[in-house]
C-alpha cells in the first residue's frame, strides 16, 4: 500500500455548541519541536467573544434550571468520554512539549477532577445554605444561586488540567462559561470541546475561545453582560487592569492561582461558592 | 405617464412574475454593505424613530400598555439626543388608553383591526371594528387581508375588502397586512401588494407576527419593488412595514440598506418606513450605548417595555 498523506486536523473554537473559526479569519501558527508548524489556531476577536456571551446568556437559565442530579450526570459523562479518548489527549499534550509521562499524569488528573466536581452538583447547596436566626417572626433562609455568565481565563500551564479545573466550579453551580484556552498549548482544550459536544452538555454552557490575552482581556472585563471573571493566570498587572474595568457593572473578579494544580487544595467546593450569589428569603410565620 | 386610479386593473395579469433566485442574490448583496461609525449611529437612530412598539398578546393589560407608552416616549433614561419611536401598536380595546397616555407626545397610536390575526369574520364586523378603533382615536389601522379568499384566486374580493376598510378609516392611515408567511410564493406576495396599493393602502405590511416565517428580507424586497413600480406608475408614495422576526440592530440596518437602494432616500422616513417589533427597540438602544461607551451592553440595564 502506498504511503498515506497525513490528514491534519483543523482545530476550531467551540461556541454555542458549534465548532467555528474566528469571524475575522485571523489565526496564529502553533509550532512544536524545532519550530515545525503543529497547527494554525484561531485568533478570537471581540466579536467572537460577543457572540459567545450571547450564546452563554441564552443557555444559562436552562442550565441552571436542570436538576442538580441531572447536571451531575452530565458532568460525569464528560469524565466517561475523556476516559475513552485519553490516548488522544496524551498525544496532543506530547505534541505541545510534555513528556509521555507528564502528559499521562495530566490527563488522568483532569479526568479525576471532573469526577470530583461532578459529585458536588447536588451537594454544595446543602453546604452553603443556611437557616438564619432572626428576631422577628420570620423564617429566614439563605441559598446560593448562580451568578450567570462567567469568563474564565485559563492558565498557560498546565493547559488541560488548568482549564478544566477553572471551568468546573462555575458549571457545577449552574453558571455558563466562556473560557480562553492557553495560548501556547491550546490543542487539548479544543479536543476537550469535542468531549463536551458528545457528553450531553447543552450548547452554549461551555464556550472555548483561543487567542491572545492582550486582545481580549479588555472586552472580557468591560462587557456588561458578564457577571464574573475567573483569572487563573499569574500576571498581576493584567489582573489590576481587569479589576478596574470590572467596576463598570461590578462584576466579580477572582484570582485563582495554584502553585500545584495537581494538589488536593484544588479539589475544593469553595471554588463553587465563589461563583454563587446568596439569596436570602424572609418568610413570615405565625401570622 | 400617470395612470388614473379610477380604472381597476386586471389583477390576474397586472403583476410581473418574481425571479426568486434573483431576489435572494440581491438580498445577499445588500447584506455585504459595511455600515460603520457615524453612518451606523445615524442608521441606529433612524431605525429607532421608525419602530412601531407593539404589544399584541391575549394577556395584555392596561398596565402593560401604559408601560409601553412610557417606553415609546422615553426610550432610555440617560441617553440624550435620541428620537422617540414612531407609534405604539395595540389591540382595539387599548386604543383609548394608549391615546390618552401618549397625548401631546406626537407618537401615533396604531391599532390592529379586521379580526386580527386570522381575518375570519363577516365584512360588517370588520368594518365596525375599524370604525370603533378610529372613534377611539387610532391614527393608524393595521388590517389583515383574507388570505383564504386570496389563495382561492378571488382577487376582486381582496380589492373590495381593502377599499371598504380604507373608506371606513376616514382620515386614519391604513396599513395592509399581507401575512406573507401564508401566501406561499413571492409571486403571490407581489400580487397581494399590488392589489392592496391599487385599493388604497397607505402602507403595506408583511406579517401579523403571529405565524412563522414573519418578515424576511426576500419578501420585503419584493414588496419594496412593488412600491417602486407603483410609484413610477402613479406618482404615489406607499409606505412599507416589515413586522415580526426583526430582533436585532444588525438586521434592522440591513433592511434600511435595502430600502435606500430600492426606493431611495425619500423612504428613509418614519412616514414611509416602519419596523413592527417589540424587542428591536432595546437592541437598538444597546447598540447606541455601545457606540458611545465602547463596552458591550446587557439587557439587565434596559427596561423591558
Amino acid at each position: 500500500m502506498a504511503d498515506r498523506l497525513d490528514i491534519q486536523k483543523t482545530y476550531k473554537m467551540y461556541v454555542g455548541g458549534a465548532f467555528i473559526r474566528s469571524e475575522s479569519g485571523h489565526y496564529y501558527p502553533l509550532t512544536g519541536k524545532g519550530g515545525k508548524l503543529t497547527a494554525n489556531i484561531c485568533l478570537a476577536t471581540r466579536k467572537d467573544f460577543r457572540d459567545a456571551v450571547t450564546k452563554a446568556r441564552g443557555a444559562q437559565e436552562k442550565w441552571a434550571g436542570r436538576s442538580a442530579y441531572n447536571r451531575g450526570q452530565i458532568l460525569y459523562r464528560i469524565a466517561e468520554m475523556m476516559e475513552g479518548r485519553k490516548d488522544q489527549f496524551i498525544a496532543e499534550l506530547v505534541r505541545e512539549g510534555l513528556t509521555k509521562k507528564q502528559a499521562e499524569k495530566e490527563t488522568l488528573a483532569t479526568i479525576d477532577r471532573v469526577v470530583y466536581f461532578a459529585g458536588w452538583t447536588d451537594k454544595y447547596t446543602q453546604l452553603f445554605s443556611t437557616v438564619n436566626p432572626v428576631q422577628s417572626s420570620h423564617f429566614n433562609f439563605s441559598l446560593p444561586e448562580p451568578m450567570g455568565v462567567v469568563v474564565v481565563m485559563a492558565p498557560e500551564k498546565p493547559s488541560l488540567l488548568g482549564l478544566v479545573s477553572s471551568i468546573l466550579p462555575a458549571i457545577v453551580g449552574g453558571n455558563t462559561v466562556i473560557a480562553l484556552a492557553s495560548t501556547g498549548a491550546p490543542l487539548s482544550a479544543l479536543t476537550f470541546s469535542e468531549i463536551l459536544h458528545s457528553s450531553d452538555v447543552p450548547g452554549g454552557v461551555i464556550n472555548i475561545l483561543t487567542g491572545k490575552t492582550e486582545d481580549l482581556a479588555e472586552h472580557f472585563s468591560t462587557h456588561m453582560d458578564v457577571n464574573a471573571v475567573v483569572y487563573a493566570r499569574e500576571d498581576e498587572s493584567m489582573l489590576h487592569q481587569i479589576q478596574e474595568n470590572a467596576t463598570g457593572n461590578l462584576k466579580r473578579v477572582y484570582h485563582v492561582w495554584y502553585k500545584d494544580w495537581y494538589s488536593d487544595e484544588v479539589d475544593n467546593p469553595y471554588a463553587i461558592a465563589d461563583l454563587q450569589e446568596t439569596k436570602t428569603t424572609w418568610h413570615p410565620v405565625g401570622i | 405617464m400617470t395612470q388614473t386610479l379610477n380604472e381597476i386593473p386586471d389583477f390576474k395579469t397586472l403583476s410581473p412574475r418574481v425571479d426568486q433566485v434573483g431576489v435572494e442574490e440581491r438580498v445577499a448583496r445588500f447584506n455585504t454593505r459595511s455600515i460603520k461609525k457615524d453612518s451606523k449611529m445615524y442608521a441606529l437612530k433612524l431605525a429607532l424613530s421608525m419602530v412601531d412598539l407593539t404589544t399584541l398578546e391575549g394577556m395584555d393589560s392596561p398596565g402593560k400598555v401604559r408601560q409601553l407608552c412610557y417606553k415609546a416616549m422615553h426610550p432610555h433614561e440617560k441617553l440624550e439626543d435620541i428620537p422617540k419611536v414612531a407609534a405604539v401598536c395595540v389591540y382595539p380595546s387599548f386604543v383609548r388608553l394608549a391615546k390618552e397616555t401618549l397625548s401631546g407626545s406626537g407618537i401615533n397610536v396604531a391599532s390592529v383591526a379586521t379580526a386580527f390575526p386570522s381575518g375570519w369574520a363577516p365584512m360588517k364586523a370588520k368594518l365596525d371594528e375599524v370604525r370603533y378603533c378610529v372613534d377611539e382615536g387610532a391614527d393608524e389601522i393595521d388590517m389583515v387581508i383574507s388570505r383564504g379568499e386570496f389563495l382561492k384566486g378571488n382577487y376582486g374580493y381582496i380589492y373590495d375588502e381593502v377599499a371598504a376598510v380604507k373608506e371606513a378609516c376616514g382620515s386614519a392611515h391604513l396599513k395592509v397586512i399581507l401575512e406573507t408567511g401564508e401566501l406561499q410564493t413571492l409571486d403571490n406576495v407581489r400580487r397581494a401588494s399590488d392589489i392592496s396599493m391599487y385599493a388604497g393602502a397607505d402602507f403595506i405590511k408583511t406579517s401579523t407576527g403571529k405565524i412563522s416565517p414573519a418578515a424576511t428580507q426576500p419578501v420585503t424586497l419584493v414588496m419594496l419593488e412593488a412600491i417602486r413600480d407603483f410609484y413610477y406608475k402613479t406618482g404615489k408614495k406607499i409606505g412599507m412595514k416589515p413586522a415580526g422576526g426583526i430582533r436585532d440592530a444588525k438586521l434592522a440596518i440591513r433592511y434600511l440598506v435595502m430600502v435606500k437602494e430600492t426606493l431611495g432616500i425619500d423612504w428613509l422616513d418614519p412616514d414611509l418606513f416602519r419596523f413592527g417589533a417589540s424587542s428591536l427597540a432595546n437592541d437598538l438602544l444597546m447598540q447606541i450605548v455601545k457606540q458611545q461607551t465602547g463596552a458591550y451592553q446587557s439587557l439587565d440595564y434596559f427596561s423591558k417595555d
